[in-house]
Order: C-alpha cells, then structure tokens, then sequence
C-alpha cells in the first residue's frame, strides 16, 4: 500500500469538490432565504392562517331587539320556537347524499320529503325558492314549528338523524297587537348571504354578520338593523384537524339588541288600516261612470301624521300581508304570491313608494305659488266651466262655472280653471313657447321648497322622490326618448300617438302652455307620494314647517335605558307668508264645511265648530285607468293622508274612511258628539313608554275598548285574508301626454 | 493500521490511564473530526424534543404513551451511535475491503423487501416488519450501498496509481452497481428515494474527477426520463398530483396540497422566537401529516420560530462543511468519493425534505437527516458519519 498517494486528490478532483461545496452551500442558503420570507416577512399572514385553523367559534346568536309602538306595545317580538335544522356538510358525508336522512326526517316532522329536499338545497341562479341563500356550511332550517314530541324523537334517534338539530331558537314574531298589520313599515328579516357576511368585515377582518344571522331587508328592521341586533356571544374553541376540541380560547357574551320604539300607535294603526280597507271595499261597489264598471280599488295608502314632528303615527298600505310569513324561512308559495301581479305587490309600502298625480290636493302648493308670484289673495279670478288654450279646451270637473270667485273659493269648490288661467298667465309671462332666459317658474320653484321631487328622508328605506316636472325634467326627459319618438314619428304613422310623437320628437323638450295649466292643478306629469303630501300637509298645519318624518323615536337598551332619542328634525320652511298660510288654512277648513268635502264631513255629522278639521280633495286622471281618490287633511294635530288608485274622486273614494279616523283619533261619533273617553289618541303620544326593572315597557291599558265600526265587504272576509286584495294594475300610472290627461279637479 | 490497534485498547480497556492516553495527540480520538461529531449529535438529540412535540398527542399512534416517539427515537440514536463508532473502528481501509459484501447484504434486503417478506405503508411497498413493533427500510442503506461500491469501483484504478481519472471502464461498471439498488427501490415504488439516490450517484460522478461527458450525459438521460416519464404517463395519478400541488395547493386542496399548505402554516406563524415547545398550535391540532417523520422540520418552524429553523439549517451547514472539508483532505480516491457521495446524499435529503416543508419542492416521503424519527434512516446517517470519520483518521497528522 506504499503507492497510495499522500492525497488521493488531482487538482480536477480539487476544482470539482469546490463546486460541489458551492452547489451545497447555495441549496442552504435557499431554504434559509425561504425560512426568511415565510417566517419573518408573512409571519403574520401565516400566523392568522394558523389563528383561523385550530380557532372554532361557537356563536350564540344575539337576540334581536323588539320594535314598539309609542306607548310600549310590542310591534315585533322574539318568540322561543322548538327549530329543526339539518346541516349539508353532514348530509353529504351520507352516502346516499342524504337521502335517507331526510326521508326520515320528513316522516317524523309530518311534511312532504320534497318540501324539506328544497328547503335544504342551495339558491342559484337556476334553482327556483325555496332554496337556502345562507352559507352552506350553517345548519339550515328546516321548521320552525317543531313539537316536543318530534324534538325528542330526532334527538333520541340521534344515529338515524346525522347532523340533525332540534333547538329552541328565538324567532322574529310579528305580533299584530292591537290588530295592527304595519307590515310594510315593519318590514322582514332574512338570512344573510355569503356575500353579506364577507362584506361586513371590518378593518380588522372581523365579520360583522355570522353566517347564521339574518338581517333585516325592508322597513324598520332593514333601517334600524344594527340598533336592534346586538352582538352575538363567541365561544373560541380551540380544535385540532379533526375538529375536536382541545381546549377554550375565549368567551364573549352574547349582547341583546337594543329595542326601537316608535311613534306608531297601533291603535291608530288598526284603525287607518281598517278604514283604507273599508274604504277601498266601499269603492268597489260605486259605479264609475266613465268607464261603466265599478271602480276597482285595486291599491291604496293612509298615512296619519304628528303635525308638529313629523312623526308617523300610522302608516298603512293595501295590499298587504301576513309578516309572520317570513318566520323561518318564507315558503316559494308564499313568496311567489308576496311578488306577483296577481297579489298586486304586497310588499310595496305604497305610502312611500306609491306615486300617483296629486290632483287638485297640490292646489295648495298652486296657491301658495300664485303668492309668491304676486296674485292677490283677495282678488277675484274667472272660474269658466272651461278654458282654451293652445287650441285645447281644458274644463272643470263636470263643466261646472262659478263665475269670478277668489282663490279661497277657488280651493274650495276646486275650481281648475282659476288655476289654469294663473299658470297660463305666468307661463306667458316667462316667455311662452320662448321661454326667457331666467324664467319666474313660481309654480315649480313653490313645489320643490315644498318637498315635492325629492325623498322625505323617512327612516324607511327605498323611497319614492316623485317628480315635478318641470323645464329641467322635460328637457331631460327629451333627451332620453327623443330618438325614439322621432323614430316613430318617421314610420309616418296618423294615429294619435304617431302625432304626439311626431310633435315631441320637434320640440318636446319646450314646455308647453298645456303642460304648465295641467300641472298647476297637479296633473300631467307630476307624481307625489302620499307621505310627501302628508309632510306638505302638516307644515300647513303647523305655521310652515316641513319636518323629516320619522318612524324611530327612540333606541332602548335591553334593561330599559335610552340609548338615543331620534329627535324631530326641521328640513325647512315653507316659502310662504304667515298670511298667505292663514288663508289657506281658512280655504281648506272651508273644504270641509262648504266644499268639496263637506258632504263627506259636516254633511256627514263632523261637529266642526268643536275640532276644525282642514281639507282638500283630489281627484287625479291616469289615462287608461279610473281616477285616482286622493284626500288630504289636518287638524290641529294631525294630517290624514288616504289615497286609492282607482278609487273615485277624493271625497268619495276616501272621504268617510279619513273622517273615521278622525273620528276614533277625537273620541266623535257619527252624531257629532264629542267623548275624550272614547278618544283613541288626541294629541300624538309625546313622551317615551316608561319601562320596568326588567327592560319591558309598561303599558298602560287602555280606558276603553275600541270598538270599530263594523267592517262590510261580503267579498273580503276580515282578518289577515283581508289584505289579500285581488289583482289589478300597481299604483303608480303610466306615464302619459299631457293631452291625454288633461286633468279635472274637484 | 495502528489506529485500528489503539483505538480497541481505548474501547476495551478502561483501567487507569485511559483518560490520558485518549487525549494523547496520537490519540486516535484526537484524529476525529469533532465538529462534526457534535453538529450531527446536536441535531439528533435537539430533533428528539421536536418528534416528541409532534407525537405525544397522536394517540392513535403512541398507544397512549406519550414519550413512547421520543424514547424510540433516542434509541434509536444509541443504535446509530453505536454503529458509527464500529466503522469507525473498523477503520476506512479494512471497510474498503468489505464492501462487497455490504453491497450484497444490503441487495438482498432489497431484493426481501420486495418478496412476500416486505410489507406496504403509504403505498410503498418498501418495508421489512419485524417482531414488536420494529421494523426496517431497506432503501435507506442501499443509498449507503450504492456511496460504498461505486467509490470501491471507480477509485481502484486510481489509488492503485495505474490511472489519474477513473476509466470508462470502471464508470460504466459503478453505475451498474447504482443502477440495480435504484431499479429495486424504484419497483417498490420509492422515487424519492430514487431520486435521492440519482443525485448521489452525479456528486460521485463529480467527484470522482470522471469524465464530463458522463455527468452531462447522466444529466442529459435524466432530464430526457423525466420528459418520457411525463409523456408516457409511467407515473401513477397521486404521485403527479404530489408533484404538482406543492407549486399551488389549490391543485389538490384536500390531499397533497392540504398537507403543504398547513406546512406553510405551521412554519410562517413561527415567526421569528416561535409559538414555544409544545405550544405550536398546528402541531398540538396535528394539522400537519406525518410530523414526526417527512414533516419534521415544521414543529421547529413553529415551536421554536425562525431562530429554531435557521439553528437546524446552521447545523446542516456545519456538517456538510466539515463534509466537504474531509473529502478534499481524504488521503484516497476512495474516500474522497465516499465522502463526496455523502455530501450529496445529506445536501439533497436536507433540500428536499426542507424545501418540501416550505413549499419550494414537491412533497417527496424523505427524511430530513438526524432529524426525522425513522430507524433505519437514523442509522445509515450514523454510519455514514462513521465512514467520513473513518475517511479522516487515516489523513496525515496536523490536517
């Protein structure tokens, strides 16, 4: 072995260990730059990764905070109801899918498999409700009105119902006290979407929704939503890969909602949606003469407002519904009858989203403008039974003349030429058919400062603006369907329509003499919503102040505390003077005893030397449809608003319906006698419901039963089934030409 | 040949005296290279606190002993000790002479595994199960078999003087003796084992100063395999996911990528001081698979942080320096091929297994070396240690 080499290296061997080295020393210096990125720069990426990994959460839902009425009553409640939920991730570790848990679970529960197979199935865009829009990993309720009994069979037979559940659970309760409905004001609850959860994390990442809440989706548990919530109780389980738990990371409480109480009185409540009912019912059985078929009533809505807040006291629209429908997850029978035509859109609060023309109800706002424009409230204007203009003769309300008459009288006989012949002059005077280049425009300026073409900002949500059509609406309205028109104008065409388009495709942005008279007296194309009318209303009756309505009066902590008071709000005053507003007050108190409404109120036993009650009435044109009923009133407290599409004119449509609210709110009975006793509410409810130890408002009980005037339409059966009024065509009318709803107002 | 003579006294007679001569600077303990010695054992005796983290919840695994990982592991440690000390003894040139029957010992074992013998875990049929719960994998030691006959192969022409760089010859005849271990392990089927086995065979190539053309040409061939093996379709569908899902574990998010993805998690949420021994939240959940084995290296990333991991990585390094250090001081071809081939065999597992763990690499079943609970991995390290100890007695003294 003496010729072993002292090394058994040759300088190529040499070279190529370097490399080796190298080569090594360069995979290390990876994996230490990889440790490097993953362990110090997205450490804490990684490290909510491993948070989110072995952290289970437990939430124990809040229970949701009550809506009352103004004296304590409860609107919306929590009930404790036995709820059998199934969860998917465990039905489809089955290896029928499932099949047979259901199957059995449909024996048990008494229901139909197929109903549960649909409740449990996802929505998308091809799969028709019921299906669950929750997240698919939150156990999906499958009823909500499990009994004892069948609780206790699920849980005993736990092996044959995998991932079955059957809990008491607190459910929203709609409670109808007092026989209020106020469904659309109320509004519904369902679950959240994924999407919804997701996008309610905060900065933090922190989901503001679990995947188990539901949310309110329409009226006051929609707007209040986050007040009446509360914050769910979070139990941090630790958990290993298989989800066992190994230990408790944290606990929060679950906080209760805060409760809302509100202005509504639900007495009132039962009453004005009653009487919209009643009154829609009564107009069913009038004949209308222009059409020759009875008026079909086919919608309607009151609002009754504090005057000196713009507090709601009642808020009721037709059709409506059964709220409780949507108690643990809305059947697709339901659900397809609360959104069709059929049913007329019940879910519609056409109170706030109903738009309709005004008719001679806007008079006031025609007044006020006449004003402002500089008219003289004492002087006296021609009532022709008709007027023509622009080669268009434009009548009265059945071609009545009064001959020259002031403007008081002119409200309260309704008088529409008077109106004409003062937006005519005006309208001249800004220029005519070449308008200036700074039109006065008093008729429009007076009714956007009245509120009119803009939300209310009522705490409910999806409002109607309404529209006033004015220059700027017009032009824009030109805008938009110009091409259309002129493309019809083209086909050269000679029916009436083709020659509307063929007019409105030259200059249909010019507002036209026919525009500006039918406007004035609230035709043509302007669209009101009856709580802007409300709000116009009660400034008249206030002295000039236009108030935010509100619903909320009031957020209360659970144990009975305020937490915040929802003070009335001044948006503005009206634009018109002290003296100009005592004059309307004395023409619209003169509707009631010697106009237009007096057949309906003094003439119908209203005792109003003793609570004066102001008016006006409305009667709006919608071509192709029978008139729309609209009455607006006051009194020193409240303003009544009732509308009805295709209700007859105003008094008639809704005139002994207004009255006996009026009536119930005063303590009047038909004879005119005056009994505070029997008062439902004279003045609205000021104060907050005072509350116990325990978080609950005490209610006072009242000092005398209600008793409503008895409900007659052998063709709707009271109760709930009521509201289920039959199909006919949405408040709101198709637009039309000013031609063809050349307005009359009575 | 005296080393070997002393070296037995110091073992086998403990009298007075013994202490002092051990020391003695012809000590045959003095010629060990003690750095390495200490790096390797402090990675093996450090990794035992982390196979006990990642065990002593697992039940299911521990018949309810929770130390059970950590005592099997130590001794496992003890065997491997044990073993490295008798190659030590033997003595790097009297090992030279028995390599053939390693070779053939260990191609039986293979050869065993495959027969009705061996046993399936993982669906890998490269087990041997023994009595009492022991049981072997054969393709660890063939990794030590193919290092042994293609450094005996390849460096006799040369230390015999008759050549500077081994022949073609010899090469060819090497790579046969690679290439039958690796077509066995590859039946079982085993491919990372394969592969590691691939990359030991280039470093050997490398070293051995053979001709470029054979390294560029295996390079060449691999690459060209790959391709096939791609095309035909020769690998089975869980082992291209494996490969694939570790790039992005949405691939697989349930299998493969599941698995590396909760590596990921464990090692970032370490951070920089980590989550502190047995409070890894990852490794007490067991969300990690196989965490005291191909996984190992996680509980270190999120138990001891990035101090932990960059420790182990340290040691790593340390080891395969002093490696690489032996192998340019080895006074033969001989060892400096087996040395070399060590190298590539530890720098490969260690980047594999690393890389695997932090989603560089695809998931391969590997053990990190000395780190990883697993017998006969434990050992074919330690002996390996062994060899390259041996390697560095013989060289001059005052290298």
């Amino acid at each position: 072995m003496s010729n072993i080499p002292e090394t058994g290296r040759t300088r190529r061997v040499t070279i190529r260990l370097v490399v080796l080295q190298i080569l090594v020393l360069s995979l290390l210096a990876t994996l230490g730059g990889r440790l490097w990125y993953l362990q110090i720069r997205s450490a804490s990426e990684y490290t909510a990764k491993a948070t989110g990994n072995h952290i289970r959460e437990v939430v124990e839902p809040a229970v949701r905070g009550e809506i009352l009425d103004a004296s304590g009553r409860i609107l919306a409640a929590n009930e404790a109801r036995l709820v059998v939920s199934v969860s998917r991730t465990s039905l489809l570790q089955q290896k029928d899918g499932g099949k047979g848990v259901l199957g059995r679970l449909a024996e048990v529960l008494g229901m139909p498999a197929k109903d549960i197979q649909e409740k449990v199935r996802l929505c998308d865009a091809k799969t028709p409700q019921p299906c669950w829009n929750g997240s698919p990993y939150q156990p999906i309720p499958v009823t909500k009105e499990a009994t004892t009994q069948q609780a206790m069979q699920i849980m005993e037979r736990r092996e044959d119902f995998p991932g079955v559940t059957a809990q008491p659970t607190a459910v929203r309760h709609y409670t109808g006290v007092e026989g209020a409905n106020a469904a659309q004001v109320l509004g519904y609850l369902s679950p959240v979407t994924d999407e919804e959860v997701t996008k309610s994390a905060d900065k933090t990442g922190r989901e503001r929704y679990l995947p188990a809440d539901q949310i309110g989706r329409a009226g006051l548990e929609s707007v209040y939503d986050s007040d009446l919530r509360g914050t769910a109780g979070i139990t941090s389980l630790e958990v290993d890969n298989l989800g066992r738990v190994i230990g408790t990371a944290g606990t929060v409480e679950a906080q209760p909602g805060n409760n809302l109480v509100t202005s509504i009185d639900a007495r009132v409540q039962k009453v004005t949606e009653d009487n919209l009912l009643q009154a829609m019912a009564d107009a069913r059985k009038v004949l209308d003469k222009n059409t020759n078929r009875n008026y079909e009533a086919d919608s309607g809505a009151a609002v009754v407002m504090d005057v000196h807040t713009g507090r709601i006291v009642a808020m009721a629209s037709a059709p409506s519904y059964d709220p409780n429908l949507w108690q643990g997850g809305i059947t697709g029978k339901d659900y397809q009858a609360l959104t069709s035509k059929e049913s007329n859109f019940p879910l519609l609060n056409r109170a706030i989203q109903g738009q309709s023309a005004p008719g001679s109800t806007f008079k006031v706002v025609s007044t006020a403008a006449a004003a402002q424009a500089g008219y003289s409230l004492t002087g006296n204007y021609p009532c022709p039974s008709s007027l023509t203009i622009g080669g268009r003769e434009f009548k009265n309300y059945e071609s009545q003349g009064y001959g020259s008459i002031t403007l008081e009288r002119a409200l309260e006989v309704s008088c529409d030429t008077v109106f004409y012949g003062l937006a005519y002059d005006q309208w001249m005077k800004d220029g005519g058919i070449k308008p200036k280049k700074d039109p006065g425009d008093w008729f429009f300026k007076t009714a956007h400062q009245f509120g009119l073409g803009a939300k209310t900002g009522i705490d409910l949500p999806a409002e109607a603006p309404g529209r006033v059509p004015d220059r700027q609406w017009k032009q824009s309205f030109y805008d938009n369907n110009k091409d259309a028109w002129c493309r019809q104008a083209e086909k050269g065409g000679k029916e009436y329509s083709d020659l509307i388009a063929k007019e409105n495709c030259v200059d249909g942005n010019v507002l036209r003499a026919g525009d500006a008279v039918n406007y004035a007296i609230g035709q043509g194309d302007t669209l009101v919503t009856p709580l802007q009318m409300a709000r116009i209303y009660s400034a008249l009756a206030n002295g000039g102040t236009l108030y935010r309505p509100t619903i909320g009066k009031a957020v209360m902590s659970p144990g009975g505390e305020l937490v915040r008071e929802i003070a009335p709000h001044e948006d503005g005053k009206l634009p018109t003077e002290a003296k100009t507003l005592e004059y309307i007050d004395q023409a619209t108190a003169g509707v009631v005893a010697t106009g237009t409404a007096a057949w309906k109120f003094t003439g119908a036993g209203w005792p109003q030397g003793k609570i004066e009650l102001h008016a006006k009435t409305g009667t709006a044109e919608v071509e192709g449809k029978q008139t729309t009923s609209y009455l607006t009133t006051y009194s020193r407290d409240y303003a009544i608003v009732m509308t009805i599409s295709q209700g007859g004119t105003g008094s008639g449509g809704s005139g002994d319906a207004v009255r006996r609210i009026y009536q119930a709110l005063y303590g009047v009975d038909d004879k005119g006698n005056v009994d505070t006793a029997k008062a439902l509410l004279t003045k609205p409810q000021a104060e907050l419901p005072k509350f116990g130890p325990d978080g609950t408002a005490i209610v006072k009980p009242a000092a005398y039963t209600y008793e409503r005037p008895a409900f007659a339409d052998p063709a709707q059966p009271t109760g709930s089934a009521a509201y289920w009024t039959a199909a006919g065509p949405a408040l709101e009318p198709t637009r039309s030409t000013w031609n063809g709803s050349s307005g009359r107002g009575r | 040949m005296t080393s070997y003579g002393s070296y037995r006294q110091v073992r086998l007679s403990p009298q007075r005296g013994a202490v002092s001569k051990a020391l003695a600077k012809d000590s045959p303990l003095r010629k060990l290279d003690w750095i390495l010695i200490l790096a390797a054992l402090v990675l093996s005796l450090g990794s035992a606190l982390l196979v006990w983290s990642a065990t002593r919840g697992r039940d299911n695994l521990t018949h309810g002993d929770p130390q059970y990982f950590l005592y099997r592991h130590l001794t496992n440690l003890v065997i491997g000790l044990a073993l490295c000390a008798v190659v030590i003894g033997i003595g790097s040139r009297r090992f030279r002479t028995l390599v053939p029957f390693v070779y053939v010992a260990v191609m039986l074992m293979l050869v065993a595994t495959l027969s009705p013998l061996g046993s399936t875990i993982n669906g890998q049929h490269s087990w041997i199960q023994f009595g009492g719960g022991f049981s072997m994998q054969p393709a660890e030691f063939a990794k030590l078999a193919i290092v042994l006959g293609m450094a005996v192969i390849l460096s006799a022409r040369v230390d015999a003087g008759d050549r500077e760089f081994p022949p073609d010859r010899s090469v060819f005849q090497g790579l046969v003796a690679a290439t039958v271990p690796m077509a066995i392990v590859m039946l079982m089927p085993d491919a990372g084992s394969v592969m590691v086995m691939a990359v030991i065979v280039l470093g050997i190539l490398l070293a051995s100063g053979a001709a470029n053309r054979w390294t560029f040409g295996l390079l060449l061939a691999g690459i060209g395999g790959c391709i096939a093996i791609w095309k035909l379709g020769v690998l089975s569908k869980y082992q291209i996911d494996r490969f694939a899902a570790f790039a992005n574990p949405a691939l697989d998010p349930s299998g493969v990528g599941y698995n590396t993805a909760q590596a990921r998690i464990a090692i970032g949420s370490g951070g920089l001081t980590g989550k502190g021994l047995f409070h890894g939240t990852q490794t007490t959940g067991q969300f990690v698979p196989e965490q005291q084995t191909d996984f190992v290296f996680t509980v270190a990333g999120e138990e001891l942080g990035f101090l932990g991991a960059a420790a182990i990585l340290l040691l790593l390094g340390v080891v395969l320096w002093r490696a690489c250090r032996i192998a340019r001081h080895a006074t033969d071809l001989y060892g400096t091929i087996v040395v070399a081939g060590v190298v590539a065999w530890f720098a490969f597992q260690a980047f594999e297994n690393i890389g695997m763990c932090l989603g560089i690499m695809p998931v391969a079943g590997i053990p990190l070396p000395f780190v990883s609970y697993g017998g006969s991995s434990m050992f074919a390290v330690w002996v390996a240690i062994g060899l390259m100890q041996a390697v560095h007695s013989q060289r001059p003294i005052g290298v």
